[in-house]
């Protein structure tokens, strides 16, 4: 049988073979996690469904013209579990995320609404304290949540909490930030340590104890990115890597421009306990999602204001450059390791497990 | 002394990449056995780095690819069961059986865990006396151990709700059949260090006799792998064929003698089919009838199964190192990481994975990668 | 195969019958059992894998192999470059 390939059929939904992982009758997690099984459910279901031009583009937020202003709207669900874990709550990922996902198109966040779905049988404390933890991160981020909503799901059809929040911003004149952006010979800076919530909601679920504490990134980023634009308003793309981790988002970026990145992989600033958690459970850090953290891809001559800018930002201290954008390759993300080889960076196929080999 | 980063030092892999190039003047074919090593060498581009003439062949060595398609599937079928929770390395839950994999089966409504030790699973099921808790104990003689303990410590704590899905594999079986094979193209092996942690070093000089190939006891960090290339083609270009140890810190002559004891106790040998491979005698175990018991297919018998590996998937070949990955015809076409038609697809060690991330980089684009990135901030 | 990571013993204790210990691999802690090397002391360093400590490291033998990795380029220095020598050893 071997000795014989058999024919390649055009219609892989015609194929004799079984192909398990083609059998997608029912939603995996996978088709959450960001990766590649979730850029299908996009491509294969809802763009179909209700795709436009603006939608298409697939933004963190959409960048909208409305009675003469530039609104950039953004909206993101939360299910996290713990809904507690080192460093923050499900509370302050709603609003960080939502708010990221707007400054990611240079906007200043504005106005948040947050939407509660509980499950029954929930404790009412728990719900007092992720409130408590939205407000003070809105206050945070300076930002008012001024709409929303709560629906209540039997006991056992829910994880005790999901929040979606959604939220508008203004997007200064003259800023053009969006992922189709990128191109050769801009830098490509990261504004911090990564890994750090990932692993830390990690080491809740893995029982593991760290040493020294790790906690979440989760921050707001509107900030920064003002700090940013101060510089210059010619940044081309700005991502926070959240679920995937940079791996993914420069990969997304990598395709949406059709240009190559290549970043070096001693460049990227991985907290020692991030990467030896990594090690232990055999993740890689470039895929660990952070909640507090943005790349940005911008012209080179820009590269030594926008590092001491982002320097002197809190959420920005420990901004480097890690790589740039490439006319080779185009879609792909390479890194160049510590010993001098390459390899391919490719967005994985759902979520990142524990490996044993 | 950490035992880690001293082992990626770029300098000291450069001397030994240095002396690699300096021995080797033919063309070596050498298999790295273990597909830590193979994740080892793709995650840090160390076959990039050696010299043309030496080739690694990836092996047989990732127990998620040679986990049989027919114990997937008795995976599948116990998981689906309304009273079981069915726990496994991360691994696992990707790997295609005939219909669906465990990340289905969960999709479906079964009770699949992820765990990163079966102490977890063992852990698991004494918390739930009301579910019947089975660990997928996979795994070369490293992870035998391991599998092993928990079940003799499920029997000494009575903890009846327990069972382990046992396949597990040996390597020295499998480097002979590989030898055997007429088509062989291996000319020296670097043995995986961790499994000789366990078992030690003594099952090898016989092989390495009788099949006159080196043999090199390797560990896994970048420093490690190019150290056991080193010896492997120093004693190819010698004509030797001895068996070295090359991961003296982590390896001794008589392994763990109180995990050999376990092993003994708990599993007998067994023939065992290699997914892609067929069956290899005596390369397995199974457990003992003294723990029968606590056998999850003989707890859960499984019957009306039909297993059917794809045709067109050569993983068979691409294991024993009679084919490259991208000779498949299949490969890159309708069998990709996403849509995998054999493990060595779907593990991030196994070899076709491997060379899907890699070689989409033609020779042209690296030259240019090398250059951009030396400009790198 | 077998993701074995190295980690530093930094307390022991017998747990229903068995001896475990918390295992530092550089920050991240975590319960390992010991069944196996039932001698570990605080301080030892060994590796893990999947929850089980397989063998003590041996911090002379990695000495030495760090050595005789620092001596290869050290050779190289005393007997000139690479290929000469190798035409040495081929001869």
């Amino acid at each position: 049988m071997a000795d014989f390939p058999a024919p390649l059929l055009p219609d892989p939904a015609e194929w004799s073979c079984p192909a398990p992982v083609r059998d997608r009758s029912v939603v995996l997690l996978g088709h959450g996690g960001g990766g590649a099984l979730s850029a299908e459910l996009m491509a294969d279901i809802f763009a179909p469904a209700y795709g436009n031009e603006i939608l298409d583009r697939l933004t963190d937020s959409a960048t909208v013209d409305l009675g003469g202003a530039r609104l950039a709207f953004s909206t993101d669900s939360h299910v996290v579990r713990p809904l507690f874990f080192p460093g923050g709550c499900i509370g302050d990922l709603a609003v960080n995320g939502t708010v990221n996902d707007l400054a990611m198109s240079g906007a200043q966040p504005a106005f948040l609404s947050c939407a509660f779905i509980l499950e029954e049988g929930t404790e009412l404390a728990v719900v007092e304290r992720i409130a408590g933890a939205v407000g003070a991160a809105a206050r945070a981020a300076g930002v008012s949540v001024v709409t929303g909503d709560t629906k209540v799901v039997d006991a056992g059809h829910g994880d005790g909490v999901f929040i979606t929040s959604s939220g508008i911003g203004l997007v200064p004149r003259g800023v053009d930030i969006r992922p189709q952006r990128a191109r050769p010979g801009d830098v490509v800076i990261v504004s911090g340590p990564v890994g750090l919530h990932g692993v830390a909601v990690l080491s809740v679920r893995e029982g593991l104890e760290f040493g020294v504490e790790i906690a979440s990134d989760t921050a707001p980023l509107g900030g920064l990115v003002a700090a940013m634009l101060a510089v210059t308003p010619e940044l081309h793309v700005l991502r926070d890597p959240t679920r995937g981790g940079v791996a993914t988002a420069l990969h997304e970026i990598a395709t949406a421009s059709g240009t190559g990145v290549v970043i070096r992989e001693d460049a990227v600033p991985v907290p020692e306990p991030v990467a030896n958690a990594c090690g232990f459970l055999g993740l890689d850090p470039l895929y660990v999602a952070n909640e507090g953290r943005l790349l940005a891809f911008a012209p080179p001559e820009h590269t030594d204001a926008l590092l001491d800018a982002m320097r002197a930002h809190p959420q920005g201290t420990g901004a480097v450059v890690i790589g740039e954008c490439v006319a080779e390759h185009p879609g792909m993300v390479v890194a160049r390791t510590g010993l001098g080889g390459t390899r391919v960076v490719d967005p994985p196929v759902g979520e990142q497990l524990p490996r044993i080999c | 002394m950490r035992y880690l980063e001293e082992f990626r030092d770029p300098g000291l892999a450069r001397r030994l990449l240095d002396e690699i190039h300096a021995t080797v003047t033919r063309p070596w074919a050498l298999m790295e056995v273990c597909g830590g090593q193979t994740h080892s060498i793709i995650r840090h581009g160390i076959d990039q780095l050696l010299p043309e003439q030496v080739e690694l062949i990836h092996g047989p060595g990732c127990p998620v690819c040679v986990t049989p398609l027919e114990m997937i599937d008795k995976a599948l079928a116990i998981a689906a069961r309304p009273e079981v929770t069915f726990c496994s390395f991360g691994d696992m839950l990707r790997v295609p059986g005939t219909e669906g994999d465990l990340f289905r089966v969960k999709g479906a409504g079964g009770d699949v865990r992820v765990v990163y030790s079966p102490l977890d699973a063992l852990e698991i099921a004494r918390r739930s006396p009301d579910r019947q808790v089975v660990f997928f104990g996979i795994g070369f003689e490293t992870t035998a151990p391991a599998n092993a303990m928990t079940v003799h410590q499920a029997r000494r704590l009575g903890i009846g709700n327990f069972s382990l899905l046992v396949s597990h594999v040996r390597v020295p079986p499998a480097i002979e059949a590989i030898m055997r094979s007429p088509r062989c193209r291996v000319q020296a092996f670097l043995a995986a260090g961790h499994v000789c942690s366990v078992m030690g070093v003594e099952e090898y000089p016989e092989l390495a006799g009788r099949f006159g190939v080196p043999i090199v006891v390797t560990g896994f960090e970048p420093l490690d792998i190019l150290e056991g290339v080193r010896r492997a083609v120093r004693q190819l270009e010698r004509g030797e064929h001895r068996v070295e140890n090359a991961y003296p810190r982590a390896v001794r002559a008589e392994g763990n003698p109180a995990a050999l004891r376990m092993l003994a106790e708990v599993f007998e040998v067994t023939d065992r089919a290699w997914r892609g491979i067929g069956t290899i005698p005596g390369s397995g175990w199974r457990l003992a009838d003294a723990y029968r018991e606590y056998d999850a297919e003989h707890r859960f018998a499984v019957t009306g199964l039909r297993t059917l590996e794809p045709a067109a998937c050569r993983s068979g070949e691409v294991l024993q190192g009679l084919l490259k990955p991208h000779e498949c015809a299949a490969f890159g076409t309708v069998c990709t990481p996403r849509t995998p038609l054999g493990a060595t697809m779907v593990s991030s060690e196994g070899a076709c994975a491997a060379y899907y991330l890699y070689r989409r980089l033609g020779p042209g684009a690296a030259a240019a990668t090398d250059k951009e990135a030396t400009s790198v901030g | 195969m077998c993701l074995a990571v190295p980690g530093r013993v930094v307390d022991v204790e017998e747990r229903d019958g068995t001896p475990m210990a918390k295992v530092d691999f550089g920050g991240v802690v975590k319960d390992v059992c010991l069944a196996y090397l039932p001698d570990l002391q605080v301080g030892d360093y060994t590796i893990v894998h999947v929850g089980f400590a397989l063998q003590r490291l041996d911090e002379e033998a990695a000495l030495a192999t760090l050595e005789l990795f620092r001596s290869i380029g050290a050779l190289e220095e005393e007997f000139g470059d690479a290929w000469s020598r190798a035409a040495e050893e081929a001869r």
